[in-house]
Order: C-alpha cells, then sequence, then structure tokens
C-alpha cells in the first residue's frame, strides 16, 4: 500500500531534474578575459582591430585562449588571472585612448545550458573582485542652485507685495548671497521685514546704498547651507543606488566617504564602463515654456545674429539640429521628478517617457499649464559628462555640459502631476532617459576622482575557504544523520543534498549575487533543514513506541511533524523577510540566501522525503523501521 | 540510535524559580555590558580611515599586515586593489588614538602619517596614493535599519503566533526573543568580539533560529493540551519540554556542527557570523527548554484557551 500520489513522485522527480540542470552552470567557472570597446569616436570594433591585438599579444608572448569579436567588443581569454591582467596592459598600450579596454569574466556555460536560460550565479566583490569608484560631489553648484531659486522667490515675493525693486540678483561668487536693489528706504525696510518674514533660512541686512539705489544684502544661513550640503550628499547617495540597481548589480556599496565624495563599489562588474557612464553622466530635465516654435524665423535669426533675447536661451533640436528659444523660467526640474517609465505613445507610434510628478512639482506644472494652453512648452536636456585632457603634462578633470531641447510641444491641455514626454528618437533612447530620470536627478554634479578594480585573487581564496565550509558542513550533517536516524536519516540525507542542489538552482535563476555572508547563509539553512527531518524522525520513533504499525507510524509521523515544521518555518521565514528589506548590500543577500533555502529546505525535507520513504517502504510488509 | 533516553522526566518546570532568575540576571548583566562595555563595533558600522597605498615593486598582503602589526597599528584591514603594487589600508581612528584630539575629531593627515612610516620602515618605496575618511553616517543608518529589522521580526512573529496559537504564547515567545538577542549581543559585548554587518546578520538570524525552537514545544503543548482529559498546565508544559527534548538538542547539534565548519574552514570573512551564531544556538536552545515554558505557566496558560473556536451564538453573547 502506498498513500503517495501518483502525480507527487512526477512532482519531485522532475523538481530534482529542474535542480540539477539550474545549478549546473556553477560547475563551470568562468574564464578570465579582457574586453575592449570603442570609444565614440574610435573606429568600430572589427577584425583590423582583432588581429591587431593578436599581433601585440603575440610580440610579447602572452598565452592568449582566444581572441574573439563579439557584437561591438572584442574579447580576449586568457588561461589566469595573471596573464589577464599583463594582457590588459598589452592590449591598453597597443590600442591607445580610443578604446575603453577593461576585465571581464567571461561565461563559460556550456551553450545548451544558457539556451534554456541556466546561467551561473553571479559573485560579489568578496567573491571575485569588482570594480570601485571613489566620486567628489560638487557642493558648490548646489548652493548656486538654492541662491537662484530664493532670488526667484523674492522676486515674486516682491512683485506680489508691491514693491518695486531693481534688480535681485545672485551675487557671482556662491555663498555670497543675493543684492536686491530697491527704489527707497522705506522699500528697503518692507522688503527686508516682508523677505525676513518670509524665509527663516535667509539673513537680511542693508547694505551700502549709493544715490537712489539701495541695497539689501540676502545670505543664506549657515546652518541652512550646511544642511543643503549634507541633503546633496544623502540625495546623490539615493540617486547612485537607484541608478546602480537599474545597472542590475546586486549589493553594490555606497557609502559617504569625509564630506563630499561617494564611494561605490560594484560587485561582480568587471567592466566599469557602463557603470561609470551611468554614474558620471548628469541628466536633469528642466520644463521651460517655450517662445516660438524650433526653427521659426526669430529662432534663426537669433542664431545667425547671436542676438538672444534677455529673457531668453538659444538651444537646438536634439537631432535634426533646429535652433529654438526658450524662456530661462523653469517651470520643473528632474528634482520634482518622482518616476519615469519609456513606452510607445498609442497615437503617434512614437518613444515616449511618462513623467510622474511630485506634489510641489504637480502644483507648478498645473498653475503654468493651465494659465498658458496652446502655447508651447519645451524639454531642456541638460547633461553633463567630465573628460580628462592633459593640459600643461597634468591631467585635468573637464566638465563638458550638453543643452539640448528634446522636446518642444504645445500644451494640448492643462496637466500637472502626470503627463508625457514623445518625440524621442528611439524605444533605446526612451528607456535609457527613463533610467537616467528615474535615478532622479543628483542633487549636486559628482566626478570619478578615484577608480580601481579589486583583485581577484582575494576572491579566489574566498571561494576556495566558502567551498570547503560548505562541503565540510554538508559532509558532516549526511554523516551525523545518516548514523543517528539509519535509513530515515539516509532519506533525510539524499533530501539535504538535493536542497542544496536546489538552492543554488533557484538562486543562479533569480540571479542573486552569492557573497560571503551568502554562503554562510547557504551553510546555515544546511544546518536548519535538517531540522525538518528531525522532527519527522522523532515523531516516527515516538509512534512506533506508542505501538503504532510501521506504515501507521510514517503516516502519522509525517501528518503530525507537517503542522510543527510550518509553523517553524513560517515563523523563521519572517525573521528572513526582515533581513531581506534591510537596505544594506550583505544582509540582504545573506537574507535572500536564506529565505530561499527555507522555503526550498521545505520542499525537500519533507515531500521529497516522503516520497522517498514511500517508494521504499511502500508495497512490503513491515514489522520494523530503521529509524 | 538515541542518545536521549525518550522516558526522560526531567522536572524543567520545577526548576523555573531558579532558572527565571537566571534568565533575569543574564538580561541585566547584557544590558550592564551592552550600555557600560559597549558593543565593539567594525568599520562597517563607525566609519574610518582607508588609504591607497602604491609600492614601487610588488607587494604580498601579509607582509603589508605584518608590517602595521610590527609597529602597533593593529585590526587594519588590508586588501588588494588590482594588481600587486596597490594595496587599500583601512582602519579605526582609535587604532591611533594620538591622532584624536579632544573633541573626537580625527586627524586624517597624522594617521595617514603614522600608517606610512610604519609601512616605510619595512618597504622604503611604500607611497601614500590617497587617504579617506570614512563617516559615521552609513553606520548610523546601519544600526537603526538593523534595530527597525529586529523590531519588525519580533512583531511579526509575534503577530503570527497570536493568530496561530494564542495570546500568551506570543507574548511568551516574544519576551524569550528579547532574552535570547540581549543575552547574545551581552556576551558579544563581554567578549569584545568585533560587530560587524555579518555579525549583525547572525543576529538577525538567531532570531529566526530561536523563534523555531520555541514554535515546536509550543506545538507540543497545544497538542497535549488539546489530547489529554485531565490538563494540569505545569505537568502539560513539562512533559512537552520533555517530548521535545532530544528534537532539541539534535537540531542544536547539527546546526552547530555546520557552524563549526563554517568557523575552522570559511575563512575570517565569517567567523563572526560563525562565532555569533553558536551563541545564539546555545542560548536559544536554553532558553527553549528553561525560561519560554515557564512564562507560558507563570502567563497562565490553559486548555480551554487552546481548544479550536467553536461558532458563538451571538445571541447568547449578547445577554449579559
Amino acid at each position: 500500500m502506498s498513500d503517495f500520489p501518483r502525480w507527487k513522485y512526477a512532482l519531485v522527480a522532475l523538481v530534482m531534474l529542474f535542480g540539477i540542470i539550474y545549478a549546473l552552470p556553477n560547475a563551470f567557472p568562468p574564464v578570465p578575459a579582457v574586453q575592449v570597446t570603442a570609444n565614440r569616436d574610435a573606429p568600430p570594433v572589427n577584425q583590423a582591430l582583432q588581429q591587431k591585438v593578436e599581433a601585440a599579444l603575440a610580440a610579447k608572448k602572452i598565452a592568449v585562449t582566444d581572441v574573439f569579436v563579439d557584437g561591438d567588443q572584442l574579447l580576449a581569454t586568457f588561461p589566469n588571472s595573471d596573464v589577464q591582467k599583463s594582457g590588459l596592459d598589452e592590449i591598453k598600450a597597443a590600442l591607445g585612448d580610443g578604446y575603453t579596454v577593461a576585465f571581464k569574466l567571461q561565461s563559460n556555460v556550456p551553450g545548451w545550458l544558457s539556451a534554456i536560460g541556466a546561467r551561473s550565479m553571479p559573485l560579489g566583490l568578496d567573491l571575485q573582485g569588482g570594480v570601485h569608484f571613489l566620486m567628489q560631489v560638487d557642493q558648490k553648484d548646489v548652493i548656486e542652485k538654492q541662491e537662484n531659486s530664493y532670488a526667484d522667490d523674492i522676486r515674486s515675493l516682491l512683485r506680489q507685495k508691491n514693491i518695486r525693486y531693481e534688480s535681485v540678483t545672485r551675487n557671482a561668487a556662491s555663498g555670497q548671497g543675493i543684492a536686491v536693489i530697491l527704489r527707497s528706504a522705506d522699500d528697503r525696510k518692507t522688503a527686508s521685514d516682508a523677505i525676513a518674514n518670509e524665509y527663516a533660512d535667509l539673513n537680511v541686512a542693508d547694505g551700502a546704498s549709493t544715490g537712489d539705489r539701495f541695497v539689501l544684502n540676502v545670505v543664506v544661513k549657515p546652518e541652512k547651507l550646511r544642511e543643503l550640503a549634507r541633503g546633496a550628499i544623502t540625495q546623490n547617495l539615493g540617486t547612485l543606488r537607484n541608478r546602480i540597481n537599474a545597472l542590475g548589480v546586486s549589493e553594490p556599496l555606497i557609502q559617504q566617504q569625509g564630506d563630499s565624495r561617494i564611494v561605490v563599489e560594484l560587485a561582480g562588474v568587471q567592466d566599469p564602463t557602463e557603470a561609470k557612464k551611468l554614474i558620471g553622466a548628469v541628466a536633469t530635465l528642466q520644463y521651460r515654456p517655450g517662445i516660438g516654435q524650433p526653427g521659426d524665423a526669430r529662432a534663426v535669426e537669433a542664431a545667425r545674429t547671436g542676438n538672444i533675447p534677455p529673457d531668453a536661451n538659444l538651444y537646438y533640436m536634439r537631432g535634426d539640429n533646429r535652433p529654438v528659444l526658450v524662456s530661462k523660467q523653469i517651470i520643473v526640474t528632474g528634482n520634482q521628478l518622482v518616476d519615469a517609465s519609456s513606452g510607445i505613445d498609442q497615437q503617434s507610434g512614437t518613444p515616449k517617457v511618462d513623467v510622474t510628478l511630485n506634489a510641489a512639482g504637480a502644483k507648478k506644472m498645473g498653475d503654468f499649464t493651465n494659465a498658458n494652453v496652446g502655447k508651447p512648452m519645451a524639454v531642456l536636456y541638460v547633461e553633463q559628462v567630465y573628460e580628462t585632457k592633459v593640459i600643461d603634462g597634468k591631467e585635468v578633470r573637464v566638465p563638458k555640459i550638453t543643452e539640448t531641447v528634446i522636446n518642444d510641444a504645445t500644451i494640448q491641455s492643462p496637466f500637472s502631476k502626470q503627463f508625457q514626454t514623445t518625440g524621442l528618437g528611439s524605444p533605446k533612447e526612451a528607456s535609457d532617459l527613463a533610467l537616467l530620470l528615474k535615478g532622479g536627478a543628483l542633487a549636486a554634479p559628482m566626478d570619478i576622482v578615484e577608480e580601481g578594480v579589486i583583485g581577484a585573487s582575494l576572491g579566489q581564496d574566498n571561494i576556495d575557504k566558502g567551498f570547503k565550509a560548505v562541503m565540510l558542513g554538508l559532509a558532516l550533517v549526511l554523516l551525523a544523520a545518516a548514523v543517528y536516524y539509519k535509513l530515515f536519516g539516509l532519506v533525510a540525507d539524499i533530501a539535504l543534498f538535493f536542497n542544496l542542489v536546489i538552492l543554488l538552482a533557484v538562486m543562479s535563476l533569480i540571479g542573486v549575487t552569492l557573497t560571503m555572508p551568502g554562503v554562510a547563509g547557504i551553510v546555515l539553512t544546511l544546518g536548519m533543514a535538517i531540522d525538518a527531518n528531525v522532527l519527522i524522525c522523532e515523531r516516527v520513533r515516538e509512534e512506533l513506541r506508542n505501538g503504532s504499525s510501521p506504515h501507521a507510524a510514517i503516516r502519522a509521523g509525517y501528518e503530525k511533524a507537517w503542522s510543527t515544521i510550518l509553523d517553524a518555518n513560517v515563523t523563521h521565514l519572517i525573521a528572513a523577510l526582515a533581513l531581506t528589506t534591510m537596505g544594506t548590500g550583505a544582509i540582504k543577500g545573506f537574507g535572500v540566501t536564506l529565505m530561499i533555502g527555507i522555503l526550498t529546505s521545505l520542499f525537500t525535507s519533507v515531500t521529497l522525503t516522503h516520497a522517498f520513504t514511500a517508494a521504499i517502504h511502500g508495497h512490503r510488509k513491515l514489522k520494523t523501521l530503521s529509524v | 540510535m538515541e542518545i536521549f533516553n525518550h522516558d526522560s522526566n526531567i522536572h524543567f518546570l520545577g526548576m523555573r524559580k531558579y532558572t527565571i532568575a537566571i534568565a533575569i540576571f543574564l538580561m541585566v548583566a547584557s544590558i550592564g555590558l551592552i550600555m557600560f562595555r559597549g558593543l565593539n563595533y567594525g568599520l562597517d558600522f563607525t566609519g574610518g580611515v582607508s588609504m591607497v597605498v602604491d609600492y614601487q615593486q610588488s607587494v604580498e598582503i601579509a607582509d603589508v599586515r605584518g608590517a602595521l602589526e610590527k609597529g602597533g597599528i593593529h585590526n587594519a584591514m588590508v586588501q588588494s586593489l588590482g594588481g600587486t603594487r596597490e594595496v587599500s589600508i583601512r582602519l579605526q581612528p582609535k587604532d591611533d588614538p594620538s591622532a584624536v584630539d579632544a573633541n573626537g575629531k580625527i586627524n586624517l593627515d597624522r594617521i595617514a602619517a603614522d600608517v606610512m612610516k610604519v609601512l616605510q620602515v619595512a618597504r622604503p618605496d611604500a607611497k601614500l596614493k590617497s587617504r579617506d575618511f570614512v563617516s559615521a553616517q552609513v553606520g548610523q543608518e546601519l544600526r537603526s535599519d538593523g534595530t527597525v529589522a529586529a523590531v519588525f521580526v519580533i512583531l511579526g512573529i509575534m503577530f503570527y503566533l497570536w493568530i496561530r496559537f494564542e495570546r500568551r504564547f506570543a507574548i511568551a515567545a516574544v519576551i524569550t526573543e528579547v532574552h535570547d538577542t540581549l543575552v547574545t549581543l551581552g556576551i558579544l559585548a563581554l567578549v569584545q568580539r568585533e560587530f560587524d554587518m555579518t555579525v549583525l546578520a547572525s543576529v538577525l538570524a538567531v532570531i529566526g533560529y530561536s523563534i523555531n525552537d520555541k514554535v515546536v514545544v509550543f506545538d507540543r503543548i497545544r497538542e497535549l493540551f488539546r489530547l489529554a482529559r485531565k490538563a494540569e498546565p505545569e505537568e502539560i508544559l513539562n512533559r512537552s519540554i520533555n517530548n521535545t527534548l532530544s528534537r532539541t538538542i539534535i537540531t542544536s547539534l547539527f546546526t552547530g556542527i555546520t557552524m563549526g565548519a563554517l568557523y575552522f574552514y570559511g575563512g575570517t570573512a565569517v567567523h563572526g557570523f560563525a562565532v555569533t551564531m553558536l551563541i545564539g544556538i546555545v542560548v536559544g536552545t536554553l532558553s527553549s527548554i528553561f525560561v519560554a515554558s515557564p512564562i507560558l505557566l507563570w502567563l497562565g496558560v490553559s486548555k480551554k484557551d487552546l481548544m479550536p473556536v467553536t461558532k458563538e451564538n451571538p445571541e447568547l453573547a449578547r445577554r449579559p
């Protein structure tokens, strides 16, 4: 007799097969490789480049396994990481600055496994090395931005209070405040009171007056400046986190260093180019009122003569380079953007970005669009990329700011919180833009001042130790269970082994980055997974002692133990869940491992062992059980 | 094979006065240790100084560590930064007390100078490439995240047990949880093991592990209460502990074995994790046997609280 249904045998067999197949890629460690990609201006990667690289390596007698072109990159694989390093140096020297040459770990998984989506687990920084960046945050920019914003606010306040003023200008040096020039001493007094009342963060003082120019010096309070600096770093940290998450790097370490620097460590990334592009680029959107249409007579005239109206800036449209005049007034900036996602606009069929604003941004946008239906609104895309130039023999980092209007559309109807930006060049451009926007704007521009690749030797050391610990832990528990519970222990051993296999399979499939804490989580899971079997075996023993027949004991053992196992695992799962919600890289990796381990162990130690136990004992008459 | 006599009938609850007294003492002592001796927070929490040192010729990480140790700078983390000539050294400001002024401000230049002096004694070709100070802000974030996570775990578990069992079980479990966490932290404070990120993960895992243990005993208590005709709480609780004793200890042994393997073979990166887990296993196992059930008894658990809920007539309930 067997109370174990056929379909469950099938399920168990299927899951075991799944586990073996999807855990298998981890048995093929990736090979050290060097990756070459062409920079914007360099000729693309092709056969000629491949021959050049091969020749350069051959000239220095560097043992290279393979050199081949893969899409828009060239890959050279090496027998080990030492050769990889000298290979990289050689290739770099041979190719010059036109190409980005980087370390890479090239997957070695057989094609048929990759074809069904099986891949090996990415390894963390502590297991394979990775890239690390140090970034300098430009605090000056934050202060200037804030002062500009205060200047705008003061202007509208003065207008609102009907105080006549000559000018409100920010002093050229940042942190030096704003000069408000009024026409009478009385006006100055009222203005001074109004500003002091409205803005608690500003210090107002009378300045030197000449003739009918009454100067009021407005300075942002030092504690506010400090707060701004702190806020800028915090926002940049958050923005970087989002950008890097979008990059698909799990367990990134993003930490503040000192007052104005941010360090980023990307585990598993051997190619810093993509990350650098995302980290280095400062992309912000500015929504501004448009003046006329792109390419209209006024704009062309302004571009030709250089005579730009005082309240406007001249920009060019992205793509066709038509000149366009855009008001200096900023309606909404990227700071006020909550979400951006790309898609295809149903009406025009062009790529679009859906944008959601926060409450403050929504209000400003609502106010503006309500009053300006039928008028144009331009979207200005400001991108800042730092370039290294050699001046007087020294490397100097020069910011390159590109400002292009990506969209100049007529406001069809008032909108505020949610709207779309259409007319982007390609779906890729739309998704790239959405990615950068969703990452949020950086509160202050940053540039990379230090960068490095963490060596793999330390990682290899950790891999070896971790592997040893897992195997030894597994072996000891297998032995102990077999000795203590005999046949039932052996069945539990099979389950435990498959628990490890399925755990690895699931982790690989999800793409969890394996770190040392993750390895600790695996070992802990192995130690605790056996608990369910201990519960079952103890129950079966108990039932036997109470005089049940062997078959009845097995049935009752599994039935009664189940509720306990469930309760114990659910509570344990709650704990693991809390670990995964913690933002920090290492702990998260550990929590995810633990959580998957609890779920897989529920299956292996209950369903899988039950299947084996039923298959072994099912059709035989039993006098005793080996437990 | 059996290590434990399945007929064991140790009167655990008879010792409850002593065991609870010991538990309270341990908790108070732990709180005292944490408050006055303090946890030895690692770089993850405190921030610290990090330096990149460049060598003209290639250098062994072990040699750099050796040079630092010899120069009296202990606990520095030395890592290779790609290649064999560049190393990163991270250390606590407190490792170089002369560089911290009266206001607790850290003199980064001074630390860097001290470290370089030591390194150049061993290898004159060592050159400081960059020096930086890791802020404590991330550590603060981590600490508050950790506290939030711990509170979340404890409340989540309490909620689940309240639904699945009964109020008293939830309370007893949470009190024991708090006891286990505190005592584990207390021991860490006592031995001054470095408290870094992996140790925090381990402490949170201890909460998960020890609740596992308690739930198994509680499950048996519920079962016995429901089965027993005459349910003398003290006797039921005692029988439950004895019935599950073998399982409690075997599971702890098995988990302990794996953590031992991790400690001895997993390398320094997981030492803290394994040790914390081992402490937690011992504390959690003991409290499952000696602490959780006495609290349950003290809270006044009874058979009628645990019977499956039968639908009551709302009419009857409303009448006085």
